[in-house]
C-alpha cells in the first residue's frame, strides 16, 4: 500500500494561491474554512519562502490520538480522516494540530465550535465511495476514483507534490540535485519524523 | 599631445570608476556554489532554524482569516502528552487516592457521632439563599464534573462499552451541559465568595484546630467559629478553584479572545489539573457533609443543626448564637437525614 504524503517545494511556490481556490471549490468547502493556505515567510525580503500548507496527514496523528470520541481514523494510505457524526466539536484536535489544520464551523450561540472540517486528502470520509452523503460533508473523493488531491495535480510550478511518500521524496531529491539547492521538505519532521536529505 | 592627455584622463577615469563600482555594488557578494554557480538558498528561510528560534513559524497569507498564517506550531506535541498521559495519571492519583482515603477513613473511623446526642433544640445554620446558592453551585459542579472527566476518561473506560455512537450522543449533550452550566456555576462561586467571605478569614483559632487534626483524627472538639479551618480550606479551594477552572475555561469556550493556540493549551492544562484536584477536594467534602458526620446534612439541607452538633464542631459560633438567643423550636419528625 502507498503512504500518502505531501510535500510543498518552497524553492518553487510563488503563492498563486490556485491550490487554495482548487480545494475550495472541489470539496466545496464552507465559507469561512479553508482547508488549504499558503504562508509566506519574510514577505519582501531576500530569502523568503511561501510554502502551501494543509493536514499533513500525519504518522501517528495527534489530531487523532487526543479526540475525546475517537471520530478520527487512518486509512491503508495513510491518510488521517475523521466523522463528523461522531466529532462533538470540542476543539482537542485543534490544540493538538502542529499544522492548524482543523477547523470549526461557528454554529449556535456563542459561536460555539460545529463539527470538525479539515483536508481529507480529496479522500471523502466514512460514508460509502462517492455518494451524496459524504460528498456533502467532506467534499470529493478523488483519491476513490484513481486521481490526486486538486491541489497538488494542478499546481502550475508543480511545487505542491501529492502521492506516495517515498515517489515525492525521491522527486524532490533529484531536483535538488539537479538545480544544487533546496529548502527542505516543510512540516516532514514534525509531520513524519523523517527529512529529506538536501 | 592633446589626444594622449584625454586618452589618458579616459582611462583614469574609467579605472576610477570601476574601482568605486567595485567597491560599492557588492555589498554582500552572492554566495555561490563550488562549481561557482549562483545559490538562491544562501539567504533563504530555514525551517528547523525558524523552529529553533521560536516554537512556530508564522508569516503572512492572503486569505481574511489571519489565524491560518501560522504555518506549525509542533508545540502541540507536549500538550498532547499531557493531555493523554499527565492529565490521566494527575486525575486517576487523585481522585481514586481520595476515594480510597475515605474509604479506609470511614471504615476505620467511621461517622463521627454527636457525642451528647441531640438536644432536641436548633440553631439556624444557612439562610434559604445560601443553601440556594449552595445547591445551584453543587448541582452544577457535578453535572461539569462527569462530563468534564467523560472529555478525558470517557475515551478509554465508557466509549468501550457503550460503542462510538452512543458515546457520541452522550458526549455532545454532555459538552452543551458543559458550557452552559459554567454560567450558573460561576455565577455561584462568585456568590459564595461574596456570602461567605467575612468567616472566612484564616485565623488563630484554625492554627489551634489544625494543631489537633481538626478533632477528625481524635476524639478532641478544638473550638471553631461559624467555619473551622477545614471549611475554610474547601471555601478557598471553591474560590480560587472554581476562579481558575471559570477562567480557563470561558479562555476555551471563545477560542482566540486573547488567547492563541499555545494560550489555549496551558489554558486547558491549567483547567484539567486544577478540575480533577477540584473534584478530589470536593469527594472530601461530600463525604464528611453527608456519611462523615452525623447531623452535618441537615445543616445544608433544612438550614438547621442541633445545638449540640453547634457545641461540638463550632463550638465559638454556637457560644455567640446562643448569647443572642437564636435557638429556636425543634424541627418537625421525619426530616431529611443523611446516611441513617
Amino acid at each position: 500500500m502507498a503512504r500518502m504524503k505531501f510535500l510543498c517545494d518552497a524553492d518553487r511556490c510563488i503563492e498563486c494561491n490556485a491550490c487554495v481556490t482548487a480545494c475550495k471549490n472541489e470539496n466545496e468547502v464552507p465559507w469561512g474554512i479553508n482547508r488549504r493556505r499558503v504562508v509566506t515567510i519574510n514577505d519582501g525580503k531576500p530569502g523568503e519562502r511561501s510554502v502551501s500548507m494543509a493536514c499533513m496527514h500525519c504518522t501517528d496523528a495527534p489530531c487523532q490520538a487526543v479526540c475525546p470520541v475517537n471520530c478520527f481514523y487512518t486509512t491503508a494510505d495513510g491518510v488521517v480522516l475523521h466523522s463528523k457524526d461522531l466529532c462533538i466539536g470540542c476543539g482537542y484536535c485543534f490544540y493538538a494540530c502542529p499544522f492548524g489544520a482543523p477547523q470549526y464551523p461557528k454554529v449556535g450561540n456563542f459561536g460555539s465550535r460545529g463539527k470538525m472540517d479539515k483536508c481529507t486528502y480529496c479522500a471523502g470520509g466514512p460514508e460509502a465511495d462517492g455518494s451524496l452523503a459524504e460528498y456533502e460533508k467532506y467534499g470529493a473523493n478523488r483519491l476513490a476514483e484513481g486521481k490526486l488531491p486538486l491541489c497538488a495535480e494542478m499546481c502550475s510550478t508543480k511545487s505542491l507534490l501529492a502521492g506516495d511518500g517515498e515517489i515525492i521524496a525521491q522527486i524532490y531529491k533529484e531536483r535538488v540535485v539537479k538545480r544544487g539547492y533546496g529548502s527542505g521538505a516543510w512540516g516532514w519532521m514534525t509531520a513524519y519524523r523523517e527529512t529529506i536529505a538536501s | 599631445m592633446a589626444t594622449h592627455l584625454t586618452r589618458i584622463r579616459f582611462i583614469i577615469g574609467a579605472l576610477t570608476l570601476a574601482f568605486i563600482v567595485a567597491c560599492a555594488a557588492p555589498v554582500k557578494a552572492q554566495q555561490r556554489n563550488p562549481d561557482n554557480s549562483v545559490n538562491p538558498t544562501a539567504s533563504a528561510v530555514n525551517e528547523s532554524q525558524l523552529l529553533n528560534e521560536l516554537d512556530r513559524i508564522s508569516g503572512r497569507c492572503t486569505i481574511p482569516d489571519q489565524k491560518a498564517c501560522t504555518l506549525e506550531q509542533p508545540a502541540g506535541r507536549d500538550w498532547r502528552h499531557f493531555h493523554q498521559v499527565t492529565l490521566r495519571w494527575i486525575g486517576a492519583i487523585s481522585i481514586l487516592g481520595m476515594l480510597v482515603l475515605l474509604v479506609v477513613f470511614y471504615l476505620t473511623r467511621g461517622m463521627v457521632r454527636l457525642e451528647a446526642g441531640r438536644s432536641g433544640r436548633v440553631l439556624v445554620r444557612f439562610s434559604a439563599f445560601e443553601r440556594l446558592v449552595h445547591w445551584m453551585t453543587a448541582s452544577c459542579f457535578i453535572i461539569l464534573a462527569l462530563s468534564g472527566l467523560n472529555i478525558t476518561f470517557g475515551r478509554p473506560l465508557l466509549l468501550p462499552l457503550i460503542g462510538p455512537e452512543a458515546f457520541t450522543a452522550w458526549s455532545q449533550w454532555a459538552k452543551y451541559a458543559h458550557n452552559y452550566l459554567s454560567f450558573p456555576f460561576t455565577l455561584g462561586v462568585f456568590l459564595i465568595f461574596m456570602m461567605w467571605i467575612a468567616w472566612n478569614i484564616p485565623n488563630r483559632v484554625d492554627v489551634e484546630w489544625l494543631k489537633e487534626g481538626g478533632g477528625i483524627v481524635g476524639d478532641r472538639h478544638p473550638p471553631a467559629g461559624r467555619f473551622n479551618a477545614g471549611q475554610k480550606m474547601i471555601y478557598w479551594i471553591v474560590v480560587l478553584g472554581g476562579g481558575a477552572v471559570a477562567a480557563s475555561g470561558y479562555l476555551l469556550m471563545f477560542p482566540f479572545y486573547g488567547t492563541n493556540i499555545a494560550g489555549m493549551q496551558l489554558a486547558q492544562i491549567v483547567h484539567g489539573v486544577v478540575a480533577v484536584l477540584f473534584v478530589a477536594a470536593m469527594l472530601g467534602h461530600i463525604y464528611i457533609g453527608t456519611i462523615g458526620m452525623e447531623g452535618a446534612f441537615e445543616g445544608m439541607w433544612d438550614g438547621k443543626v442541633d445545638v449540640n452538633w453547634a457545641k461540638e464542631h463550632h463550638s465559638l459560633w454556637a457560644q455567640e448564637e446562643l448569647a443572642k438567643g437564636h435557638v429556636s423550636a425543634p424541627p418537625p419528625a421525619g426530616r431529611m437525614q443523611a446516611a441513617e
